[in-house]
């Protein structure tokens, strides 16, 4: 069954619940069941942030996850929150220029891509997630690249079109990463 | 066709009211309703309706009586501490028998409690959290697609009974996005609103509207008459799921989000061959008795789950008057009931009736 648990976590301002959005909206152009539940509060206000997204063949029974197919992390509280969550086997993608820490599982599969540095490198720090996105999107097969584009479309406002291409092109690295 | 889109529970419940013809929002900021608030200040003035920042939750509830009274579609919304700042203009509100909606996206008490989901102020909203004997009508969405249909509905059940209709939905439910579709052109239903205090440009009698009634016969009637209407709301706007009930072991009793945890239940359950089914309340009050009479003789027993310490159990215990044993599994204080939580209460209920 095509079903896809994914959590993103980590510092507000990192983009964490961007990224779930366009997630939740590229699945939903693909005609899947999708789910977005972010964390509110005072953890949005400089603490941590994360939040889940649900993409699915099957109408989605519970938004609230206690566990997960696929887990972006991007700072170390995030890794010591989530890694558990994850069903063995699944997919953890962590921003290595921020979590410093080794995952204890040996069961799961490990990617571990300085995406802040890479996308400094590329122009812009802020694409961390979206370079993390693209390896997520390469791996899991939850969205293509071609619907989170018009995701990135759907989503963004008409002054901000203008990055799309480089957004894209971050994607396409952390694909090929 | 319709039009498809991702949006947040609390924007969908703004973007309804204003499709079902709402033109007046009074309110005051909390979390987690809060972009309620922010919606309504962006769309109403473009549909040209009224959106007011209230002084305070009280004031905003006092807004909302006076906009009913003229016979308008008028809501508000607020979370738990909030809510329960607007008990006395409730009150009146049902004393008076004004339409009206209400949001409570509730949060964990009692006090100021937290900010994360609860389900901790279902007793508040079904017995009465203000004075005297009344009751609203309580709508418990599970979806987003459902916070839409059912915020459409509330202005329609407040109109038809003048009474005053309650959305109750948590944290999650206000915060998550789904995919909506919303139909091209809403249906907006109208009702005699002769009774409104609108102005009469002495062409008749003056409406009077009022909660106040000191001879205690005419108030004993009037009570009579809010009796009456309660009546008839149970028997005819009871609305209730019932899924994968036909040939369950336990049945679990569950509304709103709590509901769509338990689905997943259902399905974990599934695969270890243990069949449950689902009974999900979307009406809180009128209580939904109707659907515990069709399956009642289906489940060795009921498992109510909920985000409080059980209080929407004490209805089920009191429908099923015990014809059969009724548990509870729940959370308090923001947590979320796992489907860990749920499948180990389910086990040892089947250990004690297998």
């Amino acid at each position: 069954m095509f079903l896809h648990e994914i959590i993103i976590a980590g510092f507000g301002g990192q983009g964490i619940l961007s990224a779930g959005r366009l997630l939740a909206y590229a699945g939903m152009l693909e005609e899947r069941q999708v789910s977005f539940l972010p964390s509110y509060g005072p953890e949005m206000r400089g603490g941590t942030a994360n939040c889940m997204v649900v993409i699915s063949e099957e109408a989605i029974a519970s938004p609230v996850l206690n566990s997960c197919s696929a887990l972006i992390v991007m700072n170390n509280p995030s890794l010591e929150k989530f890694e558990s969550w994850l069903k063995p086997g699944g997919v953890l993608i962590a921003d290595s220029s921020m979590v410093h820490k080794k995952p204890e599982r040996k069961d799961i599969n490990l990617f571990e891509i300085p995406a802040t540095e890479l996308a400094s490198e590329m122009g812009n720090k802020t694409y961390s997630n979206i370079y993390l996105l693209g390896k997520l999107i390469k791996v899991t097969g939850c969205v293509t690249p071609e619907n989170f584009e018009k995701a990135l479309y759907g989503i963004l406002s008409k002054s901000k079109h203008q990055m799309i291409p480089e957004e894209m092109e971050v994607l396409r690295a952390g694909m090929d990463y | 066709m319709g039009q498809k889109l991702l949006m947040k529970g609390n924007e969908v419940i703004a973007e309804a009211a204003i499709r079902a013809g709402c033109r007046h929002y009074f309110g005051y900021p909390i979390t987690p309703q809060t972009e309620i608030m922010h919606y309504m200040a962006k769309r109403m003035p473009a549909v040209g309706g009224v959106f007011l920042q209230a002084e305070s939750e009280v004031a905003a509830i006092n807004m909302v009586y006076g906009a009913a009274s003229t016979g308008h579609r008028v809501m508000t919304s607020s979370s738990s501490p909030g809510i329960s700042l607007k008990q006395e203009g409730i009150s009146y509100i049902a004393g008076a028998q004004l339409p009206a909606v209400i949001v409570n996206i509730m949060r964990g008490g009692p006090g100021l409690g937290g900010i994360q989901p609860s389900q901790s102020d279902y007793f508040q909203a079904t017995k009465g959290g203000g004075h005297g004997d009344y009751h609203m009508v309580v709508l418990a969405p599970a979806s987003v697609q459902e916070l839409y249909e059912l915020t459409v509905e509330a202005f329609n059940i407040a109109d038809r009974y003048r009474i005053m209709t309650m959305i109750l939905g948590d944290g999650v439910l206000g915060q998550m996005m789904e995919v909506v579709n919303f139909r091209d052109e809403e249906k907006i239903e109208t009702f005699d609103k002769s009774w409104a205090a609108n102005g009469h440009d002495n062409k008749r009698e003056h409406n009077m509207i009022t909660s106040i009634h000191l001879d205690p016969a005419v108030l004993e009637q009037w009570n009579i008459g809010l009796q009456n209407k309660y009546k008839l709301i149970s028997q005819n706007e009871q609305r209730y799921e019932l899924y994968n009930c036909d040939d369950a072991e336990i049945i679990l009793v569950a509304y709103g989000s709590v509901a769509r945890i338990c689905k997943g239940v259902i399905r974990e359950a599934a695969e270890q061959g243990i069949k449950l089914g689902l009974l999900r309340p979307i009406t809180l009050f009128p209580f939904p008795t109707d659907a515990f009479d069709k399956v009642l003789d289906i489940p060795k027993a009921f498992l109510t789950v909920e985000m409080s310490s059980g209080q929407m159990v004490e209805d089920v215990r009191l429908t099923i008057e015990g014809r059969k044993p009724v548990y509870f599994v729940g959370r308090m204080g923001g947590m979320i009931p796992t489907v860990k939580d749920i499948m180990s209460k389910v086990k040892e209920i089947k250990e004690k009736h297998d």
